[in-house]
């Protein structure tokens, strides 16, 4: 294979990547404080200082951690991906790479300068018609339009590949970085058209009402692939990079391939089990959406089996014994795997959780409780941030030209400890609050001195303990990552790609077979959307004028 | 494409499960009525004030119908009207919310009542009372900078 002599990513392109990557840390340095003052403010025992909004910080942790981090993370990890296994970039797609980079971050700055200003304070969601300044929804919008001039050299590089390689099976972190695009781009079109169409002249005063109904749908369409866009770069983390990390294989390519495939298909027509509990849409559309939300489980089911099955044999090819006896042979002190696999065991009450959320009237019990702020921080904020993490301490010295210490591998351990430390403590305590009926997006409050209200109070108590505690491992996170941006020994990180097995068998032609899986999804998007959508418009009450209530 | 047996059997089992409870789910939604809060009928959000049931918020006795009150209430920032009202422990009662501003989030605590009110929509939701005491109504979509303090207060009270 020509991939042996790519095992670098080129300086140019990791300057491209590295330039993401600054935005990402410095999102998170900003959003994990705004996290930290939450927290203390819900405990009851803290006051902001300075006229600072509750509401405006929550609005500003959603933006930058849910949207900016996520966004450059996955931006640069992707094109990294891309450049290390289909070669380096052109420098014309290197061109369209810094394009988008340059729009994105216009954009946040935008948005960002009208939050602080308090212009903005709509959380990340920016329901109408809670209106927000203009400038704030021009922002956004440049920063969907530069992601698709990220996700544009995915997709360019990817064709050069496979015309230079007459059509053989791409690299297969490639196809997956090529189906996340995919899936983001036909996402972000209901995201850009609510934005476009609605708010922004509604915003503006071009037109004086918004269908609230139809923002919210356009929203949600794009809302729920946005989880899959975070999770996806996660797992191919854990499909292709942790194999090599360990020194195993992987377990098979077609199985991995055909699990991003389902992604692709299952990920888009589900959004309204993000709107089970409202008004203007027919149950049996809900129910169909569940049906199919449910149709997602599968490609997980199949990535833990695979992730569990290259560990055990793995352990069992070092001579382990017994049952679970290969456990111990996975390498535990290397951070490169341990913070990953904090996050995989966080998935696996994080998935089980989004079970429920999504389960039609079982959703009554949870809907908008705290409950479901403790299901994300499990999935985004753990699953998927710590393998971020994971893959920074050795990409990021990959592309500075530098190396992962043992000094700054073991400060790497103990900052995955006290992750999942303290996410247990905030994550359990907020779903235990929220299955209590603890709303979500709330300031402080004894809800005049309901007995009901007094319950949740220790509970925020130990999410202000839990939150403090992650804030000390945000910090040791940021430590690591200025060391090995900038003081680390000058030396190779290697970047590791997975083999596939050599008992795998050869992938199917049909899994890169564009037309097919595109049409599919287009078809099962129109058929779970087009009718309740029409009747959205069609029995659409007057529309509303905006509010600025904050 | 080839599959290793236990991967069969993991997926089988996985996929079995999921119709299962699915199946559950299909049969407790649509054989035995208990849907979410779903399509319903639309207002003016500028008139609520003017429109029936809206102009007169509160608990209203009702004949001939499966529920026995109805519970109208009204949404607006940062508050619900009524903001205090008492019904008779065992009653059934069809409650009926709309907003007459932003998105507010109709929940009381303890309880199945979790529903959406978005401008220019009525919700409607029935639900039998047999626990004496004071519930909590509180708003749960964020609704502006007053949104933690919007409450109402729900007495079950034996006749």
């Amino acid at each position: 294979m020509s991939m042996t002599n790519r095992l670098k990513v080129d300086r140019r392109d990791g300057k491209l990547v590295m330039a993401h990557f600054y935005v990402a840390f410095i999102s998170l340095a900003i959003g994990g404080l705004a996290g930290l003052l939450q927290v203390l403010v819900r405990s009851g025992m803290f006051v902001l200082p300075a006229g600072i909004g509750y509401y405006q910080l929550l609005t500003l942790h959603g933006v930058v951690l849910a949207l900016v981090l996520t966004t450059y993370f996955i931006m640069g990890f992707q094109i990294a991906a891309v450049s290390r296994t289909s070669g380096t970039l052109t420098s014309k797609q290197r061109k369209i790479g810094w394009t988008g980079f340059v729009i994105m971050t216009i954009g946040t700055i935008l948005a960002a300068v009208m939050i602080l200003l308090n212009e903005a304070t709509v959380l990340y969601t920016f329901y109408a018609p809670l209106q927000a300044h203009s400038i704030f929804y021009i922002g956004l919008t440049l920063v969907i339009v530069g992601s698709w001039l990220g996700s544009a050299v995915i997709l360019l590089k990817y064709r050069q590949w496979r015309k230079e390689n007459h059509k053989q099976t791409s690299p297969l972190i490639t196809f997956m970085a090529v189906v996340n695009s995919i899936m983001w781009i036909v996402a972000t079109i209901g995201v850009a058209a609510t934005v476009l169409l609605q708010l922004l002249p509604w915003s503006l005063g071009l037109v004086e009402t918004i269908n609230v109904g139809v923002s919210r749908t356009l929203f949600w369409y794009f809302g729920h692939p946005l989880v899959y866009f975070w999770l996806l770069p996660a797992y191919m983390a854990w499909y292709v990079i942790i194999p090599k990390i360990i020194g195993a294989k992987i377990f098979s390519d077609s199985l991995a391939r055909f699990s991003f495939i389902l992604f692709l298909l299952f990920s888009i027509p589900v959004g309204f089990h993000h709107q089970l509990m409202e008004p203007g849409i027919d149950a049996s559309w809900k129910f169909i959406q569940v049906v199919l939300t449910f149709l997602v489980i599968i490609p997980s089911l199949m990535t833990a089996f695979s992730l569990f099955a290259t560990f055990e044999s793995y352990g069992r090819s070092k001579g382990a014994k017994g049952l679970f006896g290969w456990f111990k042979k996975l390498p535990w002190k290397d951070a490169r795997f341990v913070v990953p696999f904090i996050g995989m065991v966080a998935f696996i009450p994080g998935g089980a959780g989004g079970i429920i959320n999504a389960s039609n009237q079982m959703n009554q019990v949870v809907h908008n409780t705290i409950w479901v702020t403790g299901h994300f921080h499990l999935t985004v904020a753990t699953a998927v941030l710590l393998t971020f993490f994971g893959i920074s301490y050795w990409l990021i010295p990959h592309l500075t030209g530098r190396t992962l210490t043992k000094a700054m591998n073991n400060l790497a351990i103990t900052q995955g400890i006290l992750w999942a430390v303290g996410m247990t403590f905030m994550s359990g305590a907020m779903h235990a609050a929220g299955l209590l009926g603890a709303p979500r997006r709330s300031s402080f409050s004894e809800y005049g001195g309901a007995s009901i209200a007094a319950e949740w109070i220790p509970y925020q108590v130990a999410q202000a303990v839990g939150g403090s505690i992650l804030f000390l491992s945000i910090i040791l996170m940021l430590y690591i990552i200025i060391n090995l941006a900038f003081f680390a020994p000058k030396g190779e990180q290697d970047f590791p790609i997975g083999e596939i097995a050599e008992t795998a068998e050869k992938t199917p032609k049909i899994l890169e077979n564009w037309k097919i899986w595109i049409g599919i999804t287009v078809l099962l998007i129109l058929f779970a959307y087009t009718i309740p959508f029409i009747d959205m418009f069609h029995h659409a009450p007057p529309g509303s004028k905006g509010y600025k209530l904050w | 494409m080839h599959m290793h047996k236990f991967e069969k059997i993991w997926l089988i089992f996985g996929v079995a499960s999921l119709i299962v409870f699915l199946s559950v789910l299909g049969v407790s939604a649509f054989h035995q009525g208990h849907h979410p809060s779903s399509w319903s009928n639309i207002i003016d959000p500028e008139q609520v004030d003017e429109t029936k049931p809206f102009d007169e918020p509160g608990l209203k006795k009702v004949e001939g119908k499966e529920w026995d009150y109805e519970l109208v209430f009204v949404a607006s920032a940062f508050l619900y009207a009524p903001s205090e009202v008492q019904i008779p422990l065992g009653s059934t009662v069809k409650i009926i919310a709309t907003t007459k501003d932003v998105i507010h989030g109709f929940q009381i605590p303890g309880s199945n009542v979790n529903m959406m009110l978005e401008p220019g929509y009525i919700v409607e939701y029935i639900t039998t009372l047999n626990q004496p005491g004071e519930f909590l109504v509180l708003c749960n979509e964020y609704c502006g900078v007053g949104h933690h303090m919007m409450t109402s207060k729900i007495e079950v009270v034996e006749s």
